[in-house]
């Protein structure tokens, strides 16, 4: 009479995950601290967000000659310019960096002021002049390369930031990842024991950690929307740990005999239908937001790719048999509740 | 679990039928939705300047200089003051903070003790037994007046984006000195940003006759004087490039009550003004004395023109002419309008997208929306059958209910917030794929299918708590301290998570029930 659904996870399967735990402790290890070599060593391809500087997105007719744009527009002497096709071979971004201003700009920008401003003080001149100076050297570079790009480009986007707004988008972006991960560990230690944690903050850190190491190692631009994809990794991740955990504590007080690797197996077999159907949904969505989602949130969406996978993998071989080593003291997860008791006979 | 009472039945059945129309103006175009009748839903979700193209200009207000000119009025004033009093003075100058001054004679120091306080109640002045003045402002003082300064200047930038006739633009203040304006479909924003940063100080004063262009050139003007130059684009033919006027305002723009691009008699582009009560009498008065000088129109410490005073003009009503174009005549008015700026800005960030590229980001996000939408359907139905699609049918209400909180609530989608929407469709399947899971290993217990689902859904309700409040918290933090894309993306997934919990717990539940109800199968096809 009904369709019969497929089930993709074969019910009572008892995958023994732990017995690798060790293997796998060594890679997450290896993950960490090679992504944190690769942020220090290689570095971070920081977006104009944060480093400030010029970003423009220009279109032409038929494919981008990037080759002579970039003869072109090393031609301007507007420093560092590099070029990339974005999403199409029509479609480039040309970014400059902050541009810088000479002796000269500040003195000539100087003269402006005092023609704007004839009461400036000789004290605040330098400080106007500078500002000013500033203004010019991006006004004009975008002018330049609007200019040299004439008529066979059309220009689609362009965006502008300040190094005091960089550093401050910074400051802003670092205080977001600090307090949504405090929030999230303060919620997972008020619900359970010290223990879990601390766990979920191990896996929450790796997999944010990692995350920022995929991009340093990729050298895709790391940007205030990137921060935005690391945050909701974040939750993701978090998201599946607590899954788990539920089922791990409720499991304890049934369990009480039961050694700690063995009631994690059986905890995480018990819940694997559901992780491998949530993440495989989830992935599902941001797989047609990477092949459909455009190019603006293409690294968003490759970042949260990498984020379902390693948040499933974290949750089991970071978060749970981090639990082994942390003493959790079993007396202390409470008695089996009686709403419990009655439900497992 | 499974048991309804006939008020939430009504309430749930409420809310869907509310958000189906709240979000049903989104289905008409901006004009339609805007000619329906006001007590009909009408409002549409706000598209972010990322998806419907626009400038993003955030300008950063400088607040020590507004002190800086303060003093420099107060040092002009104070020069008025000691020539009214007919008292001997040196060294009158703005330093360190400070407007200060020497009287010649200390014995003068009671003849303009009370008039140099009355410049300027919240200044302090210091008058020494040697005839040393000094004038500053307290803290605090300082303090409450950089803060107008910025609340002023937002005014200012808020009247001039108006007068340009720009529809919905957005100006806020951001943080403490920084102003923000958003504003749709204006691709290049070079013409605003020039309209935006303009002080647009204008002044009317005496040209110094006495000076020699000799004089000028060398910069050897008397004190009371300063050095000005022509505006070079509308410099008239056979006016000098620069010229004395004396420091002395007569009239400031401050009076002017209305300005409008006009014609000539001859049909050359001008700007025709008028003033209120006071600047018609100083003007009137300015005029009357003077027949016969050359009267300085000055913006910016720019001279825009230096006509001769042919009468006295005491109607209130003024004419700037010069080489204009309409183009300038018509900035020209609205500067004047909308008023000076108290302070200089500076642009610290600026973004623009393109109409076109906004175009793009919008098909390729509703393209993105609709395949993630379609593959998790489908996932759905193959894993868990009839359930699943109980669970597709709440997820579609998911989306309505989330157009509407956004139309209703005027958040602002973004691309990012696009993201947020996608991520939440495989986060909202999420407690369903609990609830169905919870509810087989039920099944593998041997319980029948009410208790099974009904044990199901007990089961599975605190683990959803926990996961979407965790997650909540985090779109809090995002929401808390994040900017332009991140904000935009923590709006939508926290709105989203919301949602969620109400479709995929309360609506699916419901559903079920229902089906219980009425087919009372004796086993659960999951």
């Amino acid at each position: 009479m009904f369709y019969r659904p497929v089930h993709l996870i074969p019910p009572n399967t008892r995958i023994d995950f732990m017995r690798w735990h060790k293997f796998t402790f060594a890679f997450s290890l290896f993950l960490v601290l090679g992504s944190f070599a690769l942020i220090f060593i290689k570095g971070l391809n920081f977006g104009i967000d944060f480093e400030g500087g010029i970003l423009i997105e220009a279109q032409s007719q038929g494919p981008a000659d990037l080759g002579s744009l970039r003869a072109q527009l090393d031609g301007l002497g507007l420093g560092e310019v590099s070029l990339q096709e974005f999403g199409s071979a029509n479609d480039v971004l040309i970014r400059l960096a902050h541009q810088k201003y000479t002796d000269a700009d500040q003195q000539l920008a100087a003269d402006q002021v005092k023609k704007e401003r004839p009461g400036t003080r000789a004290d605040e001149l330098p400080r106007l002049a500078a500002k000013r100076a500033d203004q010019n050297a991006q006004a004009n570079a975008v002018a330049k390369v609007t200019q040299s790009l004439g008529t066979a480009y059309s220009v689609r986007r362009s965006e502008f930031v300040g190094p005091k707004v960089g550093s401050e988008l910074i400051q802003d972006a670092i205080w977001a990842i600090i307090l949504s991960m405090v929030g999230i560990m303060g919620y997972v230690w008020f619900r359970y024991e010290w223990q879990f944690g601390v766990n979920a903050l191990a896996a929450l850190v790796h997999d944010c950690v990692t995350t920022v190491g995929l991009f340093a190692l990729l050298g895709y631009e790391f940007n205030l929307t990137t921060v935005a994809a690391v945050l909701t990794i974040a939750g993701y991740s978090v998201n599946d740990t607590v899954v788990i955990y539920d089922r791990i504590r409720s499991e304890l007080r049934r369990y009480k005999k039961m050694p700690l690797a063995e009631l994690l197996n059986l905890s995480i077999n018990e819940t694997l239908p559901r992780t491998v159907m949530t993440s495989g949904m989830t992935l599902l969505s941001v797989l047609a937001l990477y092949f459909f989602g455009g190019e603006v949130i293409r690294g968003f969406s490759l970042a949260m790719i990498w984020g379902i996978c390693i948040g499933t993998y974290s949750t089991i071989y970071v978060a749970a048999p981090m639990l082994i080593y942390l003493h959790l003291r079993r007396e202390k997860v409470g008695p089996a509740e009686k709403a419990e008791a009655e439900k497992r006979p | 679990m499974l048991h309804f009472s006939k008020w939430s039945i009504w309430v749930t059945l409420g809310i869907l039928l509310l958000g189906i129309v709240f979000a049903a103006p989104n289905l008409l175009t901006r004009e339609q939705a805007e000619g329906l009748p006001s007590w009909l839903p009408h409002k549409q979700i706000s598209l972010g300047l990322d998806l419907r193209g626009g400038s993003y200009l955030l300008l950063e207000v400088d607040v020590e200089g507004v002190i800086r000119d303060q003093l420099e009025t107060a040092k002009d004033a104070a020069r008025d003051v000691l020539q009214k009093a007919k008292v001997g003075y040196t060294g009158l100058a703005v330093e360190n903070g400070k407007a200060v001054v020497k009287l010649l004679n200390p014995a003068d120091v009671d003849k303009v003790r009370q008039s140099l306080r009355d410049i300027d109640r919240d200044m302090t002045v210091d008058i020494d037994g040697a005839g040393n003045v000094s004038m500053s402002l307290p803290d605090t003082v300082i303090q409450q007046r950089q803060v107008r300064a910025v609340e002023q200047s937002i005014e200012v930038v808020r009247r001039r984006v108006d007068e340009t006739g720009v529809k919905e633009p957005t100006i806020q203040r951001q943080g403490e000195d920084r102003i923000l304006v958003q504003v749709p479909g204006v691709s290049d924003p070079a013409e605003l940003e020039n309209l935006l940063v303009k002080t647009a100080k204008m002044t009317f004063q005496f040209v110094d006759q006495n000076v020699s262009q000799d004089q000028i050139d060398k910069g050897q003007v008397p004190a009371d004087d300063e050095i000005l130059p022509m505006d070079e684009s509308n410099g008239r033919a056979g006016m000098p490039a620069k010229m004395a006027i004396q420091k002395r305002v007569m009239v400031s723009g401050e009076h002017l009550v209305q300005a409008a691009a006009a014609f000539d008699q001859n049909g050359g582009p001008d700007v025709q003004f008028k003033f209120d009560s006071v600047g018609a009498r100083q003007f009137c008065a300015a005029t009357k004395d003077n027949i016969g000088r050359l009267f300085a129109i000055v913006l910016d410490k720019k001279i825009i023109s230096a006509p001769r005073i042919q009468s006295a003009i005491c109607g209130g009503d003024g004419i700037i002419t010069g080489q204009f174009t309409v183009a300038e005549t018509s900035q020209l008015a609205i500067l004047l309008r909308a008023g000076a700026l108290p302070a200089t800005l500076t642009k610290v960030e600026g973004r623009t997208v393109g109409a076109d590229l906004g175009a793009d980001s919008i098909a390729a996000g509703k393209l993105a929306s609709i395949m993630g939408v379609v593959l998790v359907v489908v996932a759905m139905v193959i894993f868990y059958g009839m359930f699943g699609l109980f669970a597709d049918v709440a997820l579609i209400f998911n989306g309505i209910l989330l157009l509407a909180a956004m139309s209703l609530l005027q958040a602002t989608l973004t691309l990012p917030g696009i993201a947020g929407v996608v991520l939440t469709l495989g986060m909202a399947v999420d407690a369903n794929v609990l609830i169905y899971e919870r509810i087989r290993e039920e099944m593998r217990n041997g319980r029948g299918p009410v208790t099974a689902i009904d044990q199901g859904y007990r089961g599975a309700m605190g683990t959803i708590w926990d996961s979407h409040i965790t997650t909540i918290v985090s779109a809090i933090a995002l929401y808390a301290v994040g900017t332009g894309p991140i904000k935009g993306f923590a709006v939508t997934l926290g709105i989203g998570l919301v949602i969620s919990l109400f479709t995929a717990v309360v609506v699916v539940r419901l559903i079920t029930a229902t089906w219980l109800r009425y087919v009372r199968p004796k086993e659960l096809p999951l």
